[in-house]
């Protein structure tokens, strides 16, 4: 939009004035333009974090923004597939001893079962916090804005008000502080109760928290024991664990073990300081990459780099196709580059993918692609070797990066129910039925746009234990076809030969000629594309489906009670281990069994199953652990408590300029990593969003057209009413 | 072996019966009393009145044959035991029995008004194994053709054949209509001076439309498919129902509320008039939509917490929607109630009123003879004016989430699922089309027969226009 | 006059008493404490132990209305829906389910929220009125006919295709402005769009109206004996039928006025406006019961401030009428 556009008539002149002060920028810009010369990256999120609190913070939406602010003592490796854990904060990976009952080293080598594990961690040396008041000192030393009643804070609205920032060095007591706050009750930790079962002294701690704390009071958690957690020194600390738990190091790359100082806890234990919002749940502190500048949820939420962050470099080593893909560009540079992230809320996809498109967000979304059908065929066209971008995405140079996360999409039959579930012949054949006619491939092929894998197991790609090709194939669902190399579903009437052999030719029972219908429990509306296709699943044998569709609490409510007969579910991995997948059925998980929030959803209980369950849970990754997944899964196959449906997959779209954008699967901690060249997006902004002026130029004319011959009319009429009214 | 049908009886079924029981009581009351029926004869002497009252009875006489539910019979299996008769889980009505199978012709997805082709591109997997992207055919789309190059000749073709019949149609009832007029003015000896002429064209226009749509729509799209690959033009006609149920049933379920409670405040005064008054402004006090949106909410819970009272999800979705219609019915009846208490109120201290408490005539006499009958043109204008409002609002609240049922079709939904298809690149916009095209003549309609009854009835105008 | 309004006030306590209790009946019949607490702990490894905790922290433990077990005036107050309800009469709407400050994000939104509706409205009355106004000069000629039928036409189409219409057009085809969004530095970009479609939207059915109270009140003495009096019609117009009209006109609008820091749902939702409007929206969506109650309360004391203003500007407008 240049000046000269104003001088070609003197009425469109005056409308654009109206519309515009002559500048060079777009029209439809929705963020006003960054004049500091800063690097800022622009995306977007739909769904608001609710909570910012490292300890209490599970979603990706809120991981998408904490994850870049605190700093955990592992981290997953950007670019190496599959995952790889390396250190992070910590100098190395952490120490772990193996210990009996007195908490003695095990021998090298003994078959003793440990029944303690310690794990020693220790931390680099000079890591500092973010600037933030919480850490102010005055002349004397002492904290400036540590409060003891309403009134001394009452000036402070926001965080903005504070003029004095201070910083601190990160010890390894603020991780220990960590592991109390998990533990205090008033925190509701997702993780409390996993952890309880394993860190010494945990369960010990809640409870005296609980009898300890009167409302809304700070308590120095300085003061209590933790008795698994001790410090050995100011850079290392060490926790006990109950018995062996080899994943307990993934948890330690996830925000839930990032330091918190207790400086942070005690400022934001003001008087009056919730009343106000400002809490640890909505402001983050940090030793991470950035630093939270201003939180406004329904808004946008803005990062910027944290000016003490560590010397942190991007990784010289990836995959072999990295360097192909640019990845490896910045090799060695020092983290981050961006100087500040600007994340603007959208209340809907659609207006998110315009803004994208227009080249106002730099992706096309941070935890979800964006993609979705409605816009697939704008993105995406078949090529003969598989997805590629269409012409108009590919002269707009965007890049395409997939991410695979562990995850498995399924059909949970309930277990206990008594038409689908039960471990008879019968039954198995009923399961096997429906699962042979529950046509995945063509759900992925239509609902999901060809982006996702036809499961086999609970066990998804890219973590051990995973087999594909013929030994990984479900042989109750499918064949193996030599010729194409590939699994072939079996055929309907296969299917319909077994569920005549559990009692239901045709869809009715035997016996009776009743129809048999079942009840799919869905949190979802029960009309629309996706209903409808599954109906047509199960109208393929006959059998009529209905659905008992609730809110989503109330499902929930029902999962607990066991009151399902089948459902749809999923489940994420924390992380990349096979056991993360295979506990979901374990019978101890059961919800009816355990009388708790269980994850084993369809009540599978199979003793077999558990001990091996047990015994693979506590060894290292090789071959004694794959034989014994292989037999679990083989097991689920046959007993078939779950349709296998999908394993998801998502192409995540970025603007040209913005660069360093592989997808990582578990780790949400790449921001800092993203690259993006600002020039380059000025000149396309401008380039995509020259406005049509064509329209807004009739639409003026238009309504002087109207409004002239009514003034004319008028002072005709005027003329004519002296004469007329008289 | 012909198969049985089950009949059913929705919930919403038995109002609308009520409604046209109603309807037809007023009817015949209007004998009785000549002033109103001179009024209503004001309101049909213009053309406007005449037009619109016939695309009213059009849109109402298909609500009413998609309110004739029943549920066909399944077929026995071979080697089956017992004699006893299943029926099938989905409900029909006589409307789905007339479009012939325009219901039942769902494609894939998305397809253009009259096209032959999917508009959405599909992975194929052709026969050497390999996947390509494309188009695929339609199903039910133009299969008697024998080459896609006859679309548009046959279009044309079929076009005419299927208004053809319509216009059959209407010139058969037209010319019954006539006879029958003719007899009336034989036996009274009045020529009729209402302007049935328009009312004929109207008729004829309609049934021709619906005969070209009817008898296309079964060859082709007409308007193309949604997302699920259902006919637009079927769910844009089964949405009339649902149009026509909201603005009626509405106003239906909230006018005893409003009389019983208005007459009452204005009429005994004193604690009745504080009760009453204290229940309206605290109903009208809670913004309305939080007040549907909790009660939806809350009815969805019951639904799904009794599962046992619907066999089947049509019931479910209906059973919703009445709810909705009595939710909305609750939140409206203030401002009625509130109009009829003023009246009453002036009213009652009318001097004939007066007299007739002294002559000791009891309550229910007053009420009866001199009250209500003074409030019957408030009711019937209330009536028609909330009518196209309640059409409008329900497509606001289908975007909130708290409308119609996803299962029953309606425009509400329709328009809302619009948002996003016409973000679509290219852009889908048959859905909202035909949502808006019949939405908008419905309330078009609806709000200029309701200017008529409102000059007619209302006094305030009615003496203006005396003096005009 | 100030006995009068004391009184008012005085009579909306037990009104909002009354709206209270049924916000509380109606969401508490359907969700338990339980189900609230579990939605809002999230799906993996959630403990009784935290559920109760939440609850508690929360102040939904014990009975909902009366308590049997407790003694005297402890049966009503040691209940929840006490608890619970009387920090709401100091406006004091407590933590939201996501732990924020309820009444800080009500103020923080409220902005956003009268930037968009306060011009709607000052403009859409304005527009109606001009329209009104110039319609009635030609009034019973066929321009007048046309138009009267084309505000018919303008308030038959539903409000939604407005604004959908609007959207797609001039954001997303003619590219003239920003999709969605809002920014205080230069909000009237973001603004200028739902304005714009919310006048049109309102001018079918307002333009109508006002022309109906116009043509009224032209029918009536006083414009007669102006006329007789050889003033001109325009005359007429602007100096004895538009002020006579004001008073049916002002105090149609003083009751909305209060309303509109409730902020407009839909077009909030639409635009991505951050103020009330899509806030109550949320509430609903989320099912958060706290939000809910918040916005209830506050719609009802601004329904009844506009109750009270009305009937303060009937005197205002017409001397004759008396507060007492």
């Amino acid at each position: 939009m240049k000046c000269r556009n104003l001088g070609r008539s003197s009425l469109l002149g005056a409308t654009l004035l109206l519309l515009s002060a002559c500048s060079d920028d777009p029209w439809n810009r929705p963020l006003p333009p960054d004049e500091s010369g800063q690097k800022v990256y622009y995306s977007s999120y739909t769904g608001q974090p609710k909570h910012l609190d490292p300890v209490r913070a599970y979603s990706s939406d809120e991981g998408a923004i904490i994850d870049q602010i605190y700093d955990t003592p592992l981290q997953y490796h950007f670019l190496k597939r599959p995952y790889e854990l390396e250190p992070s904060v910590a100098t190395s990976m952490p120490l772990v001893e193996m210990l009996d009952e007195n908490l003695q080293p095990l021998p090298e080598g003994s078959d003793a079962k440990p029944a303690f594990s310690r794990y020693t961690i220790t931390i680099k040396s000079g890591i500092k916090y973010q600037p933030h008041p919480a850490f102010a000192k005055a002349d004397n030393g002492q904290p400036l804005y540590f409060f003891n009643t309403v009134e001394q804070g009452s000036t402070y609205k926001e965080l903005k008000d504070f003029e004095v920032h201070g910083t601190d060095v990160l010890t390894s007591d603020d991780f220990i502080y960590t592991l109390k706050r998990m533990s205090d009750p008033a925190n509701k930790a997702p993780l409390i109760g996993l952890m309880s079962g394993y860190i010494v002294g945990m369960t010990e701690l809640t409870e005296k928290l609980k009898a300890d704390r009167k409302e809304d009071q700070w308590l120095d958690l300085r003061q209590y024991e933790l008795e698994g957690v001790q410090k050995v020194d100011d850079h290392t600390y060490s926790i006990l664990l109950k018995g062996t738990y080899p994943q307990f190091k993934y948890w330690l790359a996830f925000r839930f073990f990032a330091p918190v100082p207790w400086e942070a806890d005690r400022f934001y234990h003001n008087p009056g300081f919730k009343d106000k919002n400002l809490t640890l749940d909505w402001n983050p502190i940090g030793t991470g990459p950035f630093m939270m500048t201003s939180n406004k949820p329904k808004r946008e939420i803005i990062l910027e780099r944290n000016p003490n962050y560590r010397e942190d470099f991007y990784p010289s080593e990836g995959m072999p196709d990295d360097v192909e893909r640019g990845y490896l560009a910045d090799a060695g540079k020092r983290l981050p580059f961006i100087d500040k992230a600007i994340f603007s809320n959208e209340s809907s996809s659609t207006s998110q993918w315009s803004k994208f498109m227009q080249g106002y967000y730099d992706r096309s979304g941070e935890t979800s692609a964006n993609v979705t059908t409605s816009t697939f065929d704008q993105a995406f066209s078949m090529g003969p070797d598989g997805l590629e971008l269409t012409p108009a995405m590919a002269n707009k140079n965007i890049k395409a990066d997939e991410e695979l996360r562990p995850s498995i999409n399924y059909l949970g039959f309930n277990m206990m129910d008594p038409v689908v579930g039960g471990y008879t012949e019968e039954k198995r054949k009923l399961r096997h039925a429906i699962s042979i006619a529950w046509d995945s491939e063509e759900l992925i092929q239509i609902f999901l746009n060809g982006m996702g894998q036809q499961a086999h197991s609970p066990v998804p790609p890219g973590l051990f234990g995973y087999r594909d090709g013929k030994e990984g194939m479900n042989p109750y669902i499918f064949n193996w076809n030599e010729a194409t190399q590939a699994a072939e579903r079996k055929s309907l009437e296969e299917a319909k030969q077994l569920l005549a052999e559990a009692g239901y030719p045709n869809g009715r029972d035997k016996d009776t000629g009743k129809p048999l219908i079942l009840y799919m429990d869905y949190a979802a509306s029960d009309s629309g594309p996706v209903p409808d296709w599954y109906r047509q699943q199960l109208k393929k044998l006959g059998i009529q489906l209905e659905f008992r569709t609730s809110d989503y609490p109330r499902f929930k409510e029902k999962m607990r009670q066991g009151n399902t007969q089948i459902f749809p579910w999923g489940w994420l991995a924390d992380y990349p281990d096979p056991e993360n997948f295979l506990f979901l059925l374990d019978s101890r998980q059961g919800s009816l069994k355990c009388e708790c929030d269980g994850s084993n959803s369809s009540n599978y209980d199979n003793p077999r199953f558990d001990a091996l369950y047990d015994r693979m849970k506590e060894i290292e990754n090789g071959p004694e652990r794959q034989a014994l997944i292989d037999e679990m899964i083989a097991i689920a196959q046959k007993d078939s408590p779950w349709i296998y449906r999908y394993h998801r997959g998502e192409v995540y779209l970025s603007n040209e300029w913005t660069n360093n954008t592989k997808k990582h699967g578990i780790s949400m901690a790449t921001l800092k990593y993203v690259n993006v060249d600002p020039e380059q997006r000025a000149a396309q902004q401008m380039a995509w969003n020259k406005p049509n002026l064509v329209p807004l130029v009739a639409g003026v004319f238009g309504l002087i057209a109207l409004v002239i011959p009514a003034l004319r009319a008028f002072r005709r009429r005027q003329r004519l009413t002296i004469e007329t009214d008289s | 072996m012909d198969l049985a049908i089950k009949p059913v009886l929705l919930g919403t079924d038995l109002l609308v019966y009520l409604l046209i029981a109603m309807i037809v009581m007023f009817l015949l009351s209007l004998k009785k009393n000549p002033q109103n029926r001179d009024r209503w004869r004001q309101v049909f002497s213009t053309r406007t009145g005449m037009v619109t009252f016939v695309i009213i009875l059009s849109y109402i006489s298909i609500a009413l044959l998609d309110s004739l539910h029943f549920r066909k019979q399944m077929e026995p299996v071979a080697g089956q035991e017992t004699t006893e008769v299943y029926y099938s889980n989905t409900i029909n009505s006589v409307l789905d029995v007339m479009l012939g199978e325009m219901g039942e012709n769902t494609e894939r997805t998305y397809s253009a008004p009259l096209s032959l082709k999917s508009w959405v591109n599909e992975n194929v997997i052709a026969e050497d194994g390999s996947i390509t992207r494309a188009q695929p055919a339609l199903v039910h789309a133009g299969q008697h053709l024998e080459s896609p190059d006859d679309k548009v000749a046959d279009i044309i073709w079929q076009s005419l054949v299927g208004a053809a019949k319509g216009l059959a149609l209407a010139a058969v009832l037209i010319v019954l209509h006539k006879q029958m007029i003719a007899r009336g003015e034989r036996a009274t000896g009045i020529r009729s001076t209402l302007p049935w002429r328009s009312a004929w064209i109207t008729l004829a226009i309609v049934l021709g439309l619906l005969g070209l749509l009817i008898h296309l729509g079964n060859l082709y799209h007409v308007l193309g498919t949604d997302q699920a690959g259902n006919d637009t033009l079927y769910d844009s006609l089964k949405g009339i129902r649902t149009a026509v149920l909201i603005g009626t049933l509405t106003t239906l379920i909230a006018m005893p509320i409003a009389i019983v409670f208005g007459i009452s405040a204005g009429y005994f005064k004193g604690w009745v008039d504080d009760v009453v008054q204290y229940i309206y402004t605290t109903l009208s006090s809670i913004p309305g939509l939080l007040l549907i949106a909790a009660s939806v909410l809350m009815f969805q819970v019951w639904i799904d917490n009794n599962p046992q009272f619907f066999e089947v999800a049509l019931e479910k979705a209906d059973a919703k929607f009445l709810a909705l219609c009595f939710i909305l019915g609750i939140t409206s009846w203030a401002t009625l109630c509130r109009l009829l208490r003023a009246e009453t109120l002036k009213i009652s201290q009318l001097d004939y009123v007066e007299a007739a408490h002294a002559f000791g005539i009891g309550h229910a006499q007053i009420l009866k003879r001199h009250i209500l009958p003074n409030l019957s043109h408030i009711i019937m204008i209330t009536f028609v004016l909330d009518f196209s409002g309640m059409v409008l609002a329900e497509a606001v609240l289908s975007y909130i989430g708290v409308g119609i049922d996803p299962t029953m079709a309606s425009w509400g939904n329709m328009i809302n699922l619009a948002r996003a298809e016409l973000a679509r690149e290219p852009m889908v916009w048959w859905n909202l089309s035909g949502a808006f095209f019949l939405m908008f003549t419905l309330v078009l309609s609806a709000n200029l027969f309701s200017d008529l009854v409102r000059d007619a009835f209302d006094p305030k105008t009615r003496v203006e226009a005396a003096k005009a | 006059m100030f006995a009068y309004i004391v009184r008012r006030l005085l009579y909306a306590i037990p009104i909002l008493i009354g709206v209270n209790l049924l916000t509380f009946v109606l969401f508490f019949i359907v969700n338990t404490p339980d189900n609230m607490a579990r939605a809002h702990l999230g799906d993996k490894y959630v403990t009784q132990d935290a559920i109760d905790n939440w609850i508690e922290e929360k102040g939904y433990h014990g009975p909902m209305f009366i308590n049997a077990e407790a003694e005297g005036i402890e049966t009503l107050t040691d209940t929840v829906f006490f608890r619970q309800s009387i920090p709401l009469f100091a406006f004091d709407f407590g933590q939201a389910d996501n732990g924020r400050d309820i009444s800080t994000d009500i103020v923080e939104r409220m902005g956003p929220s009268l930037t968009l509706a306060l011009p709607t409205f000052i403009i859409g009355i304005w527009v109606n009125i001009c329209v009104a106004l110039m319609v009635l000069m030609f009034r019973g000629t066929s321009l007048d006919r046309f138009t009267v039928i084309s505000f018919v036409t303008l308030m038959s189409i539903s409000y939604m295709f407005y604004i959908i219409g609007g959207q797609y057009l001039i954001s997303k085809e003619w590219q003239l402005l920003p999709v969605s969004g809002f920014h205080e530095d230069d909000a009237w970009r973001f603004l200028l769009l739902p304005v714009v479609i919310g006048v049109i939207a309102g001018l079918g059915s307002g333009a109508r109206l006002y022309r109906a109270l116009f043509i009224e009140s032209s029918g009536q003495d006083f414009a007669r004996t102006a006329r007789a009096k050889g003033v001109t019609e325009t005359g007429v117009l602007f100096r004895h039928i538009l002020p006579n009209t004001m008073i049916p006109i002002l105090t149609g609008i003083v009751v909305v006025i209060p309303m509109l820091f409730m902020g407009a749902l839909v077009m909030e939702s639409f635009f991505s406006i951050p103020g009330l409007g899509s806030f109550m929206l949320d509430a609903i969506q989320e099912q958060d019961f706290s939000k809910i109650r918040a916005m209830v309360y506050l719609g009802a004391v601004l329904y009844i401030i506009g109750l009270i203003l009305t009937d303060i500007s009937y005197t205002w407008a017409d001397p004759r009428v008396r507060l007492s």
